[in-house]
């Protein structure tokens, strides 16, 4: 933090966020106003993260930080301090092999424009690893925050059901 | 969105003090799913922002005491929901959380926060052309001739007509639940019930907090009576979307299958978390059958006031409430 409590002035209007994106470390001074999605898109100019509604209404935005899906749409990018923020760049091997969830999503036909499909992907991921993918309607819960306007949801499901099934499987 | 200025306490007793340092334009940040929400919309123009959200002396629970369960202000919705205690002995509790926003939102929302989330009315949200006493006091209001579908039939004034949205605190209403507050008059502790205000002639204040006052901890008294609880919520969607009627229920059952005892609050209709006590009055005593639970979803709604396009609200309210009750009596009787 540039200033703090405990720096003399109180309130900053700029503040030093360390934090890793992707595993990379990264140094912001940010304005307090800056959204985590802003930040990611416009200043780290990783765009897969989409901003849809911009208001938490509907998923295109999800990242992760510090292993917790979260909208970043609604994340102060001063939240993002000492942690660690996963994107869908982040989220492929580094050789390029797509993450399970990304070639079931491949596999399964699971969009049509696509402009949802890095929320539903990250949100995906993270359902799994939480151990809500038990069956169809426990996946279709825990996906409720990621709207596809294109109706894409039966392949988002057989994605989804996939993967989990894969990452079961070991 | 307005500048403001940032503070990141290290220590709560440090956020109070930011807190009354900030004055009165100064704002509480935890999860930031309301506030910052809000902030981007215009509708909360803080001057100064005290960043609550790092502190881990707040987020943290224990549902492993006999008498009460205490949760931090801090705590995550998402690790709360599937607190197994919670799950078992407070049905209820457990299912507002589950069945509140999406698992993103319950990431970042805290059991604070989720408290103080102020209405989805669009007149509020929106903002100009239309007027709207919350945002602007003696304004008028856009919704009482407007569009009022999702709008509350209880608790409502000439002022005001907007729902309180959540699930959470609808939930802890029915269990009597309080809190511990830290402002700089030094602790207190208030009844849940006592946090909320209806509108009347000025819903801007929405609740009693004093200036520079902090939820610390929510405490839930255990009670028998928990494990026959259910929270029951109506949407136009099934997963995902606000209350348009919900209703927390417990009851505990008598040896001959009688109410002994009988909680009842109402989301989605009212103005604030609502209580119905004069419901619960009428199961005292009584078997839980089809007819007594309506009969009881019916003195809830009593005193429903529907406006243009919310009459549906009191059908569907009573029918919430008798749903609720039934899964609540099954659970009792188990």
């Amino acid at each position: 933090m540039s200033t703090g409590i405990k720096h003399g002035a109180l309130f900053a209007t700029t503040v030093e966020v360390a934090c890793t994106v992707n595993g990379r470390p990264v140094l912001l001074l940010l304005d307090p106003r800056e959204s985590l999605l802003d930040v990611v898109r416009e200043r780290l100019e990783l765009t897969g993260t989409k901003k849809g509604c911009d208001q938490g209404q509907c998923g295109a935005c999800t990242v992760h930080l510090d292993g917790r899906r979260v909208l970043a749409c609604l994340t102060p990018a001063v939240h993002a301090r000492d942690a660690d923020v996963l994107t869908i760049e982040g989220l492929a091997d580094p050789d390029g092999t797509p993450h399970p969830v990304q070639q079931a999503f491949i596999d399964q036909d699971a969009l049509q424009c696509g402009y949802c499909t890095p929320g539903q992907i990250m949100s995906a991921v993270a359902c799994i690893a939480e151990g809500h993918a038990g069956d169809d309607d426990q996946i279709r819960e825990y996906l409720s925050g990621n709207l596809c306007r294109c109706g894409a949801y039966p392949g988002i499901l057989a994605a989804v059901r996939q993967a989990a099934r894969a990452t079961a499987e070991g | 969105m307005r500048p403001f200025g940032y503070a990141a306490p290290a220590s709560l007793a440090e956020a109070v003090e930011a807190l009354a340092a900030g004055g009165p334009g100064t704002r509480v940040l935890a999860g930031g799913t309301t506030l910052y929400d809000l902030m981007k919309l215009g509708v909360e123009r803080p001057t100064a922002v005290v960043d609550i959200h790092h502190l881990a002396e707040l987020s943290g629970f224990d549902t492993t005491g006999r008498d009460e369960l205490v949760l931090g202000a801090g705590a995550r919705l998402a690790d709360l929901a599937e607190d197994p205690v919670l799950r078992r002995d407070c049905p209820a509790l457990a299912e507002s959380l589950a069945k509140a926003a999406s698992q993103q939102l319950r990431n970042s929302a805290t059991a604070g926060g989720s408290l103080l989330q102020r209405t989805r009315c669009g007149y509020f949200r929106g903002g100009p052309p239309y007027p709207c006493n919350k945002r602007r006091p003696g304004s008028g209001c856009a919704a009482r001739d407007g569009t009022d579908r999702g709008h509350a039939v209880l608790g409502t004034s000439e002022s005001c007509v907007a729902a309180y949205p959540g699930d959470w605190a609808v939930a802890l209403l029915a269990f009597d639940a309080r809190l511990d507050l830290l402002g700089p008059g030094g602790p207190r502790t208030i009844p849940l019930s006592a946090l909320h205000r209806e509108p009347g002639d000025t819903p801007q204040h929405e609740h009693t907090l004093a200036d520079g006052e902090l939820i610390v901890r929510i405490r839930v008294p255990v009670t028998a009576t928990g494990r026959g609880s259910a929270f029951h919520k109506i949407r136009d969607r099934e997963s995902f979307a606000f209350a348009l009627a919900s209703a927390a229920v417990a009851v505990r059952l008598g040896r001959r299958g009688t109410v002994q005892d009988c909680r009842i609050a109402l989301g989605g209709l009212a103005t604030r978390p609502w209580r119905a006590h004069e419901a619960e009055r009428t199961l005292l005593g009584e078997e839980l059958t089809e007819r007594s639970a309506l009969l009881a979803g019916e003195t809830a709604l009593a005193g429903a006031r529907p406006g243009t396009h919310n009459g549906f609200k009191v059908a569907l309210g009573i029918r919430t409430v008798a749903d609720a009750l039934r899964t609540a009596g099954r659970r009792a009787a188990s």
